[in-house]
């Protein structure tokens, strides 16, 4: 063990991610994971490790954490202000920190998770091939909380070779999302999949890892009655009877009864893992 | 189009679900188990999971090594495998047939108690899909006779081990939850742990028989 996390505040939720638990849907289980995996696959890549080592997820700041020993770290994702020590410290970049040292997160300005690697990765035990917490099933290592120790484990791939990765910055407005049509929009009007594509929908803040609840002119059903549970994906635009779509992130249920209208785009998923409660989305036919 | 002329729909209807997956329309359930047997063994090439639903198989893909277009050829082109001739060993499951509504059940199927039980463990049961919760498999194979519908107020509390009956499905409750099955009766037999792998004694095709225990 290459020393650990002493987590001093947990903040309103952090949780360890890698990139979940594939291949277990038809059990029941879910993929899970982090819910950027853009940011979260840098961040590893910047401090040398394997592209899934697992790492934390910290929403909308307020983490502290000290390292038990030297190690290098990597902060990437929602740019919240991280102090070490009270030193300032930047975005996607390696950062070396000594033993004992306080690295602080504050509020990010615009985007939601902000991943936090360090060299040699989170080595919690894995449950079911990954160390992943789902909020949803309850599988994986808890949510974090004030006071907790986390092993640092020693699997590294390299050393980090780059000052700092560029990042292009997270939309502060609106989010434009692409979508794939289906598989249920033939259950809805027209005009509701026209409404969807023309007008702007807001996250609310009943969002979590499981899916952004939205808001916006309710979607109408062109046909009644119910739809037997089917596989969901993750970026599922699932639309409940109110009207209200749901787009299902990482920790979405494996299957589900309400139809889906349109499913976001994989290259698109990170953004919308980055949408803040009062982010207007925007959705667009993919091309 | 030159000639307009009504197409017929191609089945099974193979539906848009992202730029990584797409959603397989069947008709029945018997259907979608066929075919999801027959796509499992082996996975076409980029595909990565089959999620089996009641109607439906969600076949998830890498984008990066096939399309929608091979998917749903690939789809199309498997030929169902018949439900005699599913592979691999029949999981024996030990039940003690005391449940809260055996009787019920017998009642609502104008059968005594003794020929509930009777018909349960005469049957080879297969598993659809999986769903509800981690490890719970909706069993098909279910005689006629036993198609009872849910409690009408669900138990807040169902035991792990609880097996139940629901519509055209029978099945076990993997962890303690809450649940509207019919109950008729427990097992011992462990149905999900994280530390197996693949962590459910259950998953989609595999067979089952329910073997009579004491009391």
């Amino acid at each position: 063990m290459a020393g650990e996390i002493e987590v001093l505040k947990a903040g309103p939720l952090t949780t360890v991610q890698d990139l979940g638990r594939p291949g277990y849907a038809d059990l029941g289980i879910g993929e899970s994971g982090a819910a950027d995996r853009r940011s979260f696959t840098l961040a590893n890549r910047l401090v040398g490790n394997a592209e899934g080592a697992a790492a934390l997820e910290c929403t909308l700041g307020g983490l502290a954490v000290r390292f038990t020993r030297h190690t290098t770290v990597a902060l990437t994702g929602a740019p919240a202000p991280a102090r070490l020590d009270g030193r300032p410290v930047g975005l996607n970049a390696p950062v070396q920190v000594a033993a004992g040292q306080v690295l602080r997160l504050g509020l990010p300005a615009v985007g939601l998770r902000t991943y936090l690697a360090v060299r040699g990765g989170v080595a919690v035990p894995p449950v079911a091939g990954s160390r992943s917490c789902d909020l949803l099933s309850g599988i994986g290592p808890a949510v974090l909380r004030d006071g907790d120790r986390l092993p640092v484990g020693d699997e590294t791939v390299g050393l980090p070779v780059v000052d700092v990765a560029p990042v292009p910055p997270l939309p502060a407005g609106e989010m434009v999302l692409r979508v794939v049509l289906g598989p249920r929009h033939d259950w809805f009007t027209p005009a509701a999949v026209a409404t969807l594509l023309g007008e702007p929908y807001e996250v609310t803040s009943e969002s979590n890892r499981i899916g952004a609840r939205l808001h916006g002119p309710p979607l109408d059903r062109a046909r009644e009655g119910e739809l037997p549970s089917e596989g969901m994906v993750t970026g599922a635009l699932q639309v409940p009877p109110s009207g209200q779509p749901v787009l299902f992130l990482a920790d979405h249920p494996v299957t589900g009864g309400y139809p889906v209208i349109g499913v976001v785009v994989s290259a698109d998923i990170p953004l919308a893992a980055q949408a803040r409660p009062g982010q207007r989305l925007r959705f667009q036919v993919a091309r | 189009m030159a000639g307009e002329r009504d197409e017929a729909p191609v089945k099974p209807r193979v539906l848009p679900c992202g730029d990584a997956a797409v959603l397989v329309e069947l008709d029945s359930l018997e259907e979608v188990v066929g075919l999801a047997a027959a796509l499992a063994d082996p996975l076409p090439p980029g595909v990565t999971e089959l999620v089996p639903a009641a109607r439906t198989i969600l076949v998830r893909y890498d984008p990066a090594r096939t399309d929608r277009d091979a998917v749903a050829r690939a789809v199309r082109e498997r030929p169902p495998r018949p439900p005699g001739e599913r592979a691999g060993e029949v999981v024996e499951i030990p039940v003690v047939y005391d449940g809260p509504d055996l009787d019920e059940v017998a009642a609502l199927a104008g059968l005594s108690p003794e020929e509930v039980v009777a018909l349960h463990t005469s049957g080879e049961y297969v598993v659809a899909f999986c769903g509800f919760a981690p490890g719970f498999g909706y069993l098909t194979g279910l005689d006629p006779r036993l198609h009872v519908p849910r409690r009408s107020t669900p138990r807040t509390r169902v035991p792990a081990g609880a097996v139940g009956l629901a519509g055209e499905f029978t099945g076990v409750y993997p962890r303690e939850s809450p649940g509207g099955w019919q109950l008729i009766g427990r097992t011992e037999r462990r149905l999900f742990d994280l530390a197996w792998d693949p962590p459910a004694l259950l998953r989609p095709g595999t067979r089952v028989r329910f073997v009579r225990e004491g009391a």
